[in-house]
């Protein structure tokens, strides 16, 4: 490489240029020190000789929810908070103790907040206690003097206008904990998040973005003028497919007792109604629930913070005869006209399986058997098909696994199977536990969201994945995301089977043992069932003679009207003090029917139509 | 080949070796405000720097003693380390404050995307020292030099490090306009795409710019990050002409700055030196940059003349994005100020360059 010693010429010129731009580049920048610095100089000094800028986070308002119908179900309403700055407090313990007082609280609970907050930016407010009453208010602004650095804030608080209302379904919200906080950076000390329901697994559409504000305040804390401001984005709002209506409804039809009702669209997996009880007032969580009353919640003897429709585990009774017939049909176990005897009873190894009519049945086919519920019937045929099959087809029904709805903690119930046992109990399959399983006793259980998948199953022969939400929308009411209906399984069944099937559980209702929820104008197909709790000997022994929690559960499973159905719906009562599944579950099951088809009439006929 | 030669002793680069040591005495002081806390006199932050600036002058001489005509040959091996370090990154990273920048090697954490701004220059200048002549580069001589660059600057945005990223794509554009990248193009593309943006920007609703934001930076709080400029602009502002006196600072001493000691070191020290100390600094800068760029004008040939340039075009664009961040001019992206902010992989990647800028110099006598 001789000759030239030196680089070319336009790379010289280049390099010239850029030593150029790199002395305006330092000149710029020594403007612009030269502005801050001795122009603006005494200002910032000022600025920062007690530091007087705060930042303050605006709370975004979390989305609405509404039904189907567009009636709202949660809504935010402004409410009082009480904050406090330390380091604008003149005296800490005595500010403490007197915040306390006005406040409430103890001494220690308002100390232990501050202690909390320790590691936070200086000069940041501390939320002391929030949702303050109208007293409270009024003692801290008429001593606002004596209280230098506590201020209120009027914040968005969560309000569900219904109470109990679809408590389970909705959830609460409360203050983010550390572990939520370690999680997702996005969160604050102090921030409200989602904890149980819908606020919890929406809470992604549901809290909004928080915006900023930077207050200029004066030496006591008090605030001077706002230097800048991040809006809040309000959060997104839910579109449920609950109808309010009959949601009510249906819990006016359950009354004082403990159970579940779902109600779901058979056609696209819509849940129309989902109610559970006891219930609990969701408004009392907001601001965070008092110790005493969340120890009446968690101790109470029925439960109420147990969502049962999604989280309770039932034995279903006899509904689950609808499923071994199908199976019975459709393995050619029986066809329509193969008749069993009933005799009251079945031995069975060195036991001895009894039907609930003491006397018997007599001769049955497989449509005689679904009307009269006859446990000896579906003895023989279970021992027939064997339980790995039953167990097939019970998960063909959505049985044995979570149906997926998007809330919380949903338990998936039992389906036994051979595999199952093995696994569990490590032991085999003995034959008479698949005559207990054949009745939907044993170890066979499933929630009422479960069970109104099977009607809605059986009444259609597809089944959905449940849809509690149906879109959500920005504040603008613009489409943020469009939830849509879910086809999870068709059964894989012949038509004459399902038809068989169904045909003998709209007589269940014409004149069986489901008699009691029949309506004079719609045919309803449905199921009873009663299932036991715990052995008592030999006797079925009258549910008033025992004690609450030893009572049978009161089980009615339906569809209608029963040749193009609307609606599906499982009722579930728990230890009914009044009888089995015909005499406790199907009255209250008529009641809801009956209300979803007046408002069918009273509405715009698409609104159900929409398929 | 290690030849020591005695014209090459002859002509060692004091001038950039000086200022460069001025500056990093100016940030170990600086750093010692900015983390000394209890009474004790040397906080652990200064000692480790100091010992950081130790192995970084081995570093320097390594540089220095190989011929940079035939470190060449190793441009694509040492460009192809640092890109396979970067991508160890997310699978065998350390975290720390949200985003995955580290290696662990022991008792180093080694943060390999400040090699990576090194490595790429190298790669660059050896690509292009050919092309680079008496007339504009051709457009299709620009497709490899802009992969060599994307693919590391897409890797150290994943991290996320935007700071980072937009240095190294800084040092290598300015690379690719002293190679010779056609005037004409930068003036279209500037013409076209400067109006637009801030009227796009000014166009989008608060949350659509918040997505944009995030996008880019997922880390970044907007609330958080607002205060913190405003918080730094009062320190710088605060000290005024003469500044409030060295360990005087009250926006720093009272922890209203954010990370004091590595991104927002200037504010710490304009507020305690004001505005004499901080025009001083810029001098220094200046003068520092200005030898480099006399480094490359006057460099034996187009090779050591790209990199000299790179480097140097490296260093001007993370100091002047720095200050102009920690003074309020250009949004906070997270990118520290060279030589004075706390960091051993930072000084190790700048000492490395010094070497290499001496290296330029030293040889421009040798055949």
């Amino acid at each position: 490489m001789f000759g030239t010693h030196e680089s070319s010429p336009l790379v010289r010129r280049r390099v010239a240029l850029g030593s150029a731009v790199a002395v305006i580049g330092v000149l710029l920048l020594a403007l612009r020190l030269w502005d801050l610095q001795v122009i603006r100089g005494e200002q910032m000094a000022g600025l920062s000789e007690n530091n007087r800028v705060r930042l303050r986070r605006v709370p975004a308002t979390r989305g609405r929810v509404v039904d189907r119908v567009g009636k709202v179900l949660i809504d935010s309403q402004a409410s009082f908070d009480a904050v406090l700055v330390p380091e604008d407090a003149r005296d800490l313990p005595s500010t403490v103790e007197m915040l306390a007082q006005f406040l409430h609280q103890s001494a220690g609970e308002t100390q232990a907040i501050l202690d909390r907050a320790a590691g936070r930016p200086p000069f940041q407010e501390v939320l002391v206690k929030r949702n303050l009453d109208f007293d409270e208010v009024a003692a801290l602004e008429t001593h606002q003097l004596e209280l230098p650095g506590v201020s209120l804030r009027i914040t968005p608080s969560r309000n569900y206008p219904y109470g109990p209302t679809l408590a389970h379904v909705l959830g609460y919200v409360g203050e983010v904990t550390q572990d939520e906080l370690d999680r997702d950076r996005r969160y604050r000390p102090g921030d409200v998040i989602g904890k149980a329901g819908l606020e919890k697994s929406w809470e992604r559409y549901l809290r909004g973005e928080h915006g900023g504000q930077q207050v200029e305040v004066d030496a006591l804390g008090r605030e001077l003028r706002v230097l800048d401001e991040e809006e809040a984005l309000p959060g997104d709002t839910l579109v449920l497919s609950i109808d309010l209506e009959l949601q009510q409804a249906a819990e006016a039809a359950l009354g004082e007792e403990a159970g579940a009702i779902v109600a779901l669209d058979p056609r696209n997996g819509d849940v129309l109604a989902m109610v559970s009880r006891p219930a609990f007032d969701p408004n009392q969580f907001t601001g965070g629930i008092k110790p005493e009353l969340w120890r009446q919640l968690t101790q109470h003897e029925r439960h109420p913070l147990n969502a049962r429709a999604t989280q309770g585990q039932y034995p279903p009774g006899s509904t689950f005869k609808i499923i071994m017939a199908t199976a019975a049909l459709q393995e050619g176990i029986v066809n329509p006209f193969t008749r069993i005897h009933c005799s009251g009873h079945l031995p069975f190894g060195n036991h001895d399986f009894r039907c609930w009519k003491k006397g018997g049945h007599g001769s049955m086919n497989v449509h005689d058997a679904l009307v009269n519920s006859c446990d000896v019937f579906f003895y023989q045929v279970g021992q027939r098909l064997g339980i790995d099959t039953i167990a097939r087809y019970a998960r063909a029904f959505g049985l044995g696994a979570p149906t997926g709805i998007e809330i919380g903690t949903e338990r998936g119930g039992v389906i036994p199977d051979s595999a199952w046992k093995k696994r569990v109990f490590k032991q085999p399959w003995f034959a008479g536990e698949t005559l207990s399983a054949a009745i939907g006793q044993g170890y066979v259980t499933a929630t009422p969201l479960q069970m109104a998948e099977a009607a809605a199953t059986i009444a259609t022969g597809r089944r959905f994945k449940p849809r509690l939400v149906q879109r959500v929308e920005a504040i603008d009411g613009s489409l943020v995301k469009a939830v849509d209906p879910e086809a999870v399984m068709t059964l894989p069944v012949r038509q004459t089977a399902l038809k068989q099937v169904q045909e003998a559980l709209a007589d269940v209702v014409a004149h069986g043992t489901g008699k009691r929820a029949a309506l004079p104008d719609v045919a309803v197909a449905g199921k009873t069932g009663t299932s036991q709790v715990v052995t008592l000997g030999k006797e079925r022994i009258p549910a008033a003679k025992l004690k609450w929690s030893q009572r049978d559960h009161a089980w009615f499973v339906a569809y209608a009207p029963a040749d193009d159905p609307a609606i599906a719906i499982a009722t579930l009562v728990e230890h009914a003090a009044g009888g089995g599944g015909g005499a406790v579950a199907a009255p209250i099951t008529k009641q809801v029917l009956q209300t979803f088809f007046r408002l069918r009439e009273e509405r715009a006929p698409q609104r159900y139509a929409q398929n | 080949m290690l030849r020591i030669d005695r014209r090459l002793i002859a002509h060692i680069e004091w001038p950039l070796l000086f200022l460069a040591l001025i500056v990093t005495s100016v940030g170990l002081v600086t750093i010692l405000s900015a983390t000394h806390h209890s009474e004790r006199l040397l906080s652990p932050y200064v000692i480790r720097q100091a010992s950081f600036l130790g192995l970084a002058l081995v570093v320097m001489v390594l540089a220095i003693g190989v011929d940079y005509r035939s470190l060449n040959r190793y441009a694509y091996a040492l460009y192809a380390a640092a890109v396979v370090a970067l991508l160890m990154v997310p699978l065998i990273g350390v975290s720390g404050g949200g985003a995955r920048r580290w290696l662990n090697l022991g008792p180093f954490g080694l943060q390999p995307s400040e090699f990576m701004k090194v490595a790429l220059i190298v790669a660059l200048a050896h690509q292009l020292h050919r092309a680079a002549g008496e007339r504009r580069l051709p457009l299709r001589s620009l497709i490899i030099p802009g992969v060599l660059t994307a693919v590391p600057a897409a890797l150290i945005l994943k991290q996320p490090d935007l700071g980072s990223a937009i240095a190294l794509a800084m040092g290598a554009f300015t690379l690719l306009v002293i190679a010779g990248l056609p005037m004409r193009l930068l003036v279209i593309v500037a013409l076209i795409i400067g109006p637009l943006l801030p009227y796009g920007w000014h166009h989008l609703k608060p949350y659509q710019q918040r997505r944009l934001t995030s996008f880019v930076d997922p880390e970044a709080d907007p609330l958080g990050s607002g205060y913190h400029v405003l918080q730094s602009q009062i320190a710088i502002g605060s000290g005024q002409l003469h500044g409030k006196g060295y360990l005087r600072g009250t926006q720093n001493k009272l922890n209203f700055l954010p990370e004091q000691h590595t991104d927002f070191i200037f504010s710490v020290y304009a507020e305690e030196w004001g505005f004499v100390g901080a025009a001083l600094l810029l001098v220094l800068y200046l003068a520092l940059i200005l030898r480099g760029a006399y480094i490359a004008s006057r460099a034996r040939d187009n090779l050591g003349a790209l990199l000299a340039a790179g480097l140097t075009g490296t260093i001007f664009w993370q100091m002047a994005i720095n200050i102009a961040m920690t003074s309020g001019v250009v949004p906070v992206v997270g990118i520290t100020l060279p030589f004075l902010s706390y960091g051993g992989s930072s000084m190790l990647a700048l000492f490395a360059a010094i070497g290499l800028l001496m290296n330029v110099s030293m040889r421009r006598y040798t055949f």
